[in-house]
């Protein structure tokens, strides 16, 4: 098999708060073109892991990589010098931190489990936000609209993009008075408007009802033809992982306990047991 | 606003023919008297219209420029009244002229500076007519320009710090480093520059842009409205293009909701900071104008009453809509200086003393006012929304547009 292009790379990521390890020595990596999706039970540490990947959290141990590159390393400090209970202590030396914004300029996008959209915005001017970080024009010219052909080109993408997403006989319209489905449509289009590399949904079908989670999954698939990116979601709906994901790990009280292909998760005896609780061991 | 149609053109050359008529009936208003031989006092230069317009020109920028930081980037700031202050004094320190500043800051032996802007311009483009003329412009215009610049300056400054805040923390920081800034300026060490706790006065104000006969004295034509007007105009009209660019839209998302603007890739203490300086610097413009219309700069007049008259213009106006604080500015203004004036008159109809009316019941009046808008418009005159959308016939195509929607969705069920 031809070696696919590393994508994101998270290497022994842990997480503590005060004295819980949240996430405990996560490993995962995302190959260019794949569709990965994290699972696991209710508080198993998944959106902790997320926020840890998007910037949001500091990790207290550990290091992601993005397209090779270091984004994020850490090793514990201070006061969790005393208290960290993970692993790998002393095999990150170094702090760097990146904000979600930077990263973002990097290539990643992400969308949130409670849609956040800006709510006084319609969806077009919603989506053409996210323009603003390619712009190149500075502060003064584009203050005194000197810069007529970048915001011309600013706004012909977003419109693009709304036709491509069918979504264009709404772009008047206040991006929070959609229905549901809609405004997490407008959502991943305002992550994608952003020209990512690797896209990250946070449970993307929460909230949604089975319609509407079927086209879900249709409309991953075709984010991932249309626009040829890599895409990272966690996930609660069984179903929808299953059917269009290419790799899953699943995590269990801050551990991965398993990784692989949908059908190997699927009759993994851990997976079962971490989901329908075990026979017998308390 | 979809795409930059011809449409917006229009709208454009719409604004400046409009604002070009404004101009030419404000010069016709203020001379009047000249050309039209006993018209009533009002339209007399020294009557209260022209100090409500002055004043109003003056507000609207300070409330516009407050409007850009709590309205449009969501950072309620109470530092303003602060910013202005830094303004009126550069422009005062400035611009007192050589010949009057021993006697401007008698109490501490002469002042600091020697020369004003205007006398080293004097020197080159000559002290009379129309030299001066263009030393007086041109010196009034760098110093107001050095006064927002000094204004920004502290705000960068301090906007490391006080941004980190959020919501009353920020309010209540910037309120204090407005009050520790009127406390400094009133220090008796720093008397030698900004004169201590006395007024700065005897620099140039609006009527020294009257065009004045040399020989006689006598002013041919009054313009001292008008430059208000065009200061406040010019900064606005940059404030609309800023609020209508791509970092308008930055700001906007900042105010909805931070964190998905921080992952839009938007970098919140840049924007962020980048507004206060903005702000800032319009606030200190306003702050130069200020003195100017009232004629010297003393720190005891930019207290915290100063924000908050402003921060109820811009709620009054409506929190996000630029129009709206100019309309509540006028408004405000005229109902404060003029029109509610007799509230504070003892007034008698034939004999019987009109009750209630004597001084101080306009504030009481004022006060319910307030609370009325407050409980009851809470959005203000303009919510969101500026002048140019109140267009009827739009607003009768939305409404239909609503209505198909609606029609829509009960089709989908």
């Amino acid at each position: 098999m031809q070696e696919k292009k590393n994508i994101l790379h998270v290497e022994d990521v842990t997480m503590q708060f005060g004295g819980v390890v949240a996430v405990n020595n996560l490993s995962l990596d995302v190959y260019e073109g794949e569709i990965v999706a994290i699972i696991g039970p209710n508080g198993a540490g998944k959106t902790t892991a997320f926020n840890a990947i998007t910037g949001v959290y500091e990790p207290t141990n550990g290091a992601i990589f993005f397209e090779g590159k270091k984004i994020i390393e850490n090793y514990p400090k201070g006061k969790m010098k005393k208290l960290y209970a993970g692993e790998n202590r002393g095999k990150y030396t170094h702090s760097v931190v990146k904000t979600p914004d930077k990263l973002t300029k990097l290539g990643m996008a992400r969308t949130f489990q409670n849609i956040r959209l800006f709510k006084s915005m319609t969806v077009f001017e919603n989506i053409l936000i996210a323009k603003h970080l390619r712009k190149k024009s500075g502060f003064f010219s584009a203050a005194f609209h000197f810069n007529g052909k970048e915001e011309q080109r600013m706004r012909n993408e977003t419109l693009e993009l709304l036709k491509l997403f069918d979504l264009e006989d709404v772009k008047y319209e206040i991006a929070t008075g959609l229905p549901y489905g809609k405004q997490r449509k407008v959502e991943i289009a305002r992550a994608l408007a952003t020209n990512p590399k690797l896209l990250l949904l946070d449970e993307p079908a929460a909230g949604m009802n089975p319609q509407e989670t079927d086209e879900l999954a249709e409309f991953i698939r075709f984010i991932r033809k249309t626009f040829d990116i890599t895409i990272l979601l966690i996930e609660h709906h069984m179903n929808l992982v299953m059917d269009i994901s290419d790799r899953i790990y699943v995590i269990d009280f801050g551990r991965e306990i398993a990784n692989g292909i949908p059908s190997e998760i699927q009759s993994n005896p851990r997976v079962i047991e971490a989901y329908l609780g075990g026979a017998d061991d308390e | 606003m979809t795409t930059l149609e011809p449409k917006s053109k229009r709208k454009t050359y719409g604004a400046i023919i409009g604002i070009l008529i404004v101009f030419g009936l404000i010069v016709l208003l203020e001379n009047l008297h000249k050309i039209i031989p006993g018209v009533p006092d009002i339209l007399y230069p020294t009557s209260v219209l022209f100090t409500v317009l002055k004043k109003a020109a003056v507000y609207s920028l300070v409330a516009v420029s407050m409007n850009l930081l709590n309205g449009f980037t969501g950072l309620f700031s109470l530092g303003q009244a602060g910013f202005m202050l830094l303004g009126a004094y550069t422009y005062a320190i400035l611009m007192v002229p050589g010949d009057s500043r021993e006697q401007v800051y008698y109490l501490y032996g002469g002042s600091a500076i020697k020369q004003s802007i205007q006398d080293l311009l004097n020197s080159v483009f000559g002290k009379d007519g129309g030299g001066g003329a263009v030393s007086l412009i041109l010196s009034v215009i760098i110093a107001i320009l050095i006064a927002g610049c000094i204004a920004a300056v502290f705000a960068w400054l301090i906007g490391f710090p006080v941004l980190r805040l959020k919501s009353d923390y920020l309010a209540i920081a910037t309120l204090g480093f407005a009050e520790i800034l009127g406390a400094v300026f009133k220090w008796q060490k720093l008397g030698k520059i900004t004169n201590g706790a006395n007024m700065i006065k005897n620099f140039p104000n609006f009527s020294a842009f009257n065009i004045k006969n040399s020989q006689t004295g006598e002013t041919m034509v009054y313009l001292s409205t008008l430059v208000p007007f065009i200061v406040a105009t010019v900064c606005i009209i940059f404030i609309v293009l800023l609020v209508n660019s791509t970092y308008g839209r930055a700001f906007k998302a900042i105010r909805d909701d931070e964190i998905a603007a921080e992952a839009m890739g938007i970098n919140l203490s840049k924007h962020k900071r980048l507004s206060f300086v903005v702000s800032s610097f319009f606030a200190g413009i306003s702050g130069a104008l200020f003195a100017m219309y009232v004629s010297n700069a003393q720190a005891k007049v930019f207290t915290t009453t100063l924000t908050y008259e402003i921060l109820l213009i811009v709620v009054i106006g409506g929190i996000g809509s630029i129009s709206g604080s100019i309309i509540a500015t006028f408004l405000y203004v005229s109902c404060s200086e003029w029109w509610l004036r007799f509230l504070d008159e003892e007034t008698f109809i034939g004999t019987t003393k009109v009750p209630l009316l004597k001084n101080g019941f306009r504030m009481v009046v004022f006060s319910v006012v307030i609370m009325i808008v407050v409980l009851f418009f809470r959005k203000g005159i303009m919510g969101t929304k500026e002048i140019g959308d109140l267009h009827p016939i739009k607003a009768l195509k939305a409404k239909k547009a609503k209505k198909s929607a609606i029609k829509a969705k009960d089709g989908a069920k």
